[in-house]
């Protein structure tokens, strides 16, 4: 069969959704946002909630989501997403509010906001990208860093007696009684990235019926803090990443 | 039932992280010798007649820029 009777609009089975806009991202190539942005976007598409979504971005490579997706955004104050979701879903309760947050933004300055949003059970839904490093200050240790991990303030590597140990904050957040929904992803394979759509999903089902926050983690690459191509980036995650942040469900109920 | 497949990648978006070369099972997709105009070598349909539509390396684009066709033969 001649290749372009396959290229024929009939023939599609996967293409761009219309959530997402025609921009070019302005994250590294590789970047784990990228890929996270679209599963968002497609999630919302298949809901049929494009009209009655609000994102809420952080600081980050990720400030500017908003240029990215056709729905509604605000942008919050370092680390404040949480609470500032947390007004938004109050004021409209009948929207699906969503805050789109960094290792740095949410596992550092704003530990404060996203500990009480998840301890008041309120009815959003947290994405939370773990990459282990400040990525758009110039790779700095974040608290999520790993033991022996080299980051521009961690030039010998992270040592735990100088720098203390890697937070693993989701699991601090599956405690709380608020959450309803806690998970840790991933998106380097298309397996992965399938599982993780599923999850985004059910996060935004559980903020539909009002079950409580759901947080879901995605463990990702940071090539360009790493120092290592994206394929690289990948394999160094599944090598070192995976052992301390492993994979799968930590709540659900 | 076998499938047929084609893979079309918007090459001026693609940046060339080659994500979707190793998360393709048939090894279909590679890295051209040209540049786009940002500098990037762009990914393409490398053997025209391997691809059998699995959507894989569009899920794991991190800048959407493949679109899937798939025929059943």
């Amino acid at each position: 069969m001649d290749i372009k009777d396959i290229i024929k609009p009939e023939n599609i089975v996967y293409q761009k959704t219309k959530v997402l806009t025609n921009n070019v991202m302005h994250y590294c190539p590789g970047c784990s946002h990228g890929t996270v942005h679209k599963l968002i976007a497609e999630v919302v598409d298949e809901m049929g909630i494009q009209e009655k979504t609000i994102g809420i971005s952080p600081v980050g490579c990720a400030v500017f989501a908003y240029n990215y997706m056709h729905i509604d955004w605000q942008q919050a104050a370092h680390g404040r997403a949480p609470a500032l979701a947390t007004a938004t879903k109050r004021l409209y309760p009948d929207k699906y509010v969503f805050t789109y947050q960094g290792d740095g933004d949410l596992a550092s300055i704003g530990t404060a906001e996203i500990m009480h949003a998840c301890n008041r059970g309120e009815n959003i839904v947290v994405i939370f990208i773990n990459n282990a490093i400040y990525g758009m200050t110039g790779g700095q240790m974040a608290p999520t860093t790993l033991i022996g991990m080299k980051t521009s303030t961690t030039p010998y590597g992270r040592q735990a007696d100088l720098n203390g140990y890697p937070l693993k904050i989701t699991e601090l957040i599956a405690q709380l009684e608020g959450t309803c929904f806690v998970t840790r992803q991933s998106v380097q394979t298309a397996a992965a990235a399938r599982k993780t759509k599923k999850a985004i999903r059910k996060a935004f089902e559980n903020s539909g019926q009002n079950k409580g926050t759901s947080f879901v983690e995605v463990v990702s690459t940071c090539n360009s803090g790493w120092k290592l191509t994206p394929v690289q980036s990948n394999t160094w995650m599944e090598e070192n990443m995976f052992p301390f942040y492993p994979l799968g469900d930590i709540k659900d109920r | 039932m076998a499938s047929k497949g084609a893979i079309v990648v918007d090459t001026e978006k693609c940046k060339g992280c080659s994500v979707c070369v190793v998360n393709c099972p048939t090894k279909t997709i590679a890295l051209a010798k040209e540049v786009n105009g940002k500098g990037y070598n762009y990914a393409y349909m490398a053997t025209l007649d391997t691809c059998i539509g699995c959507t894989n390396c569009a899920t794991v684009c991190p800048d959407t820029c493949i679109t899937v066709y798939r025929v059943k033969v």
